[in-house]
């Protein structure tokens, strides 16, 4: 793992955390869409938190896929999964949500799993390459 | 929660699980995205994710996934379908990538799905 892959492990964290909150707190200032006025759900786009939200959660897709990329799925997903506490860091200071002891647990139950797989190799699979696709890989795979 | 939510929630975990594999598979089999960004630019590897089935029927699942969460939230609360939605979506990648994608789930991986999938329950049944 290079510092770059580490990167774009942080990205995916932070992007999707900050994208959520954003789609968040727009929604919140548009109110409650009932199904019978669904289409009340196109004037959110005109709040800049929705659209801000959605330029983010569309960084942290670009990142999620160039993590998998080179790395194993229950090696990302558990990896980044740091960034459900930073939804709740960013919730607590937006919303003054309280962080009970239920929830102090599931931060320490998430950074132990984190701990778990990060100590092992990112990539496991694949011994055959890439299948049928006209770009080959280029990486070096000392990299990983 | 009714019996109807619950099989929402199921159907949920399943197409989210679906998704996952799919986009990672395709994601393997384009290779590595910084590297070949280096090599081709930009667009052409955006054009090459785009042309790709398997990523194409991936994000089919999440969308047919996404619509399966707005069915759910109807006949449930978000706090329950949430938590149970997010946790289990952790063990049936761990199980799927394991068989789908031939990923050597260990030990350490299998503590690390069983510890995150828990911690995001608890998390996620304080949100709101």
């Amino acid at each position: 793992m290079t510092p770059r892959k580490y990167l774009v492990l942080c990205s995916v964290m932070v992007l999707a955390a900050l994208g959520d909150t954003s789609l968040s707190r727009g929604m919140k200032q548009v109110g409650s869409v009932s199904p019978e006025h669904w289409t009340r759900i196109f004037v959110a786009l005109l709040s800049p938190w929705v659209v801000g939200g959605i330029v983010l959660l569309l960084g942290f897709m670009a990142s999620y896929l160039t993590a998998l990329s080179w790395a194993d799925l229950t090696y990302v997903l558990p990896a980044t999964a740091l960034g459900n506490i930073i939804t709740a860091g960013l919730a607590r200071a937006f919303l003054h949500e309280d962080v009970t002891p239920k929830r102090w647990i599931g931060i320490l139950l998430i950074t132990v799993g984190v701990g778990f797989v990060t100590r092992g190799p990112a990539l496991t699979a694949n011994d055959s390459g890439p299948q049928g696709n006209e770009c080959q890989p280029v990486a070096a795979q000392g990299e990983r | 929660m009714n019996f109807a939510a619950w099989i929402a929630t199921l159907l949920l975990v399943l197409e989210s699980t679906a998704g996952d594999i799919l986009i990672s598979r395709a994601m393997k089999q384009i290779g590595d995205l910084q590297a070949l960004r280096r090599r081709l630019g930009t667009w052409r590897v955006v054009a090459s994710v785009l042309r790709n089935r398997t990523f194409l029927l991936g994000v089919g699942f999440m969308a047919l996934g996404f619509f399966t969460l707005l069915a759910a939230l109807s006949w449930a609360d978000v706090s329950v379908v949430g938590p149970a939605c997010s946790s289990l979506t952790f063990l049936t990648n761990a199980l799927a990538a394991k068989f789908f994608l031939k990923e050597r789930v260990d030990r350490r991986r299998w503590a690390a799905a069983l510890c995150v999938a828990a911690g995001v329950s608890l998390l996620a049944s304080q949100k709101r």
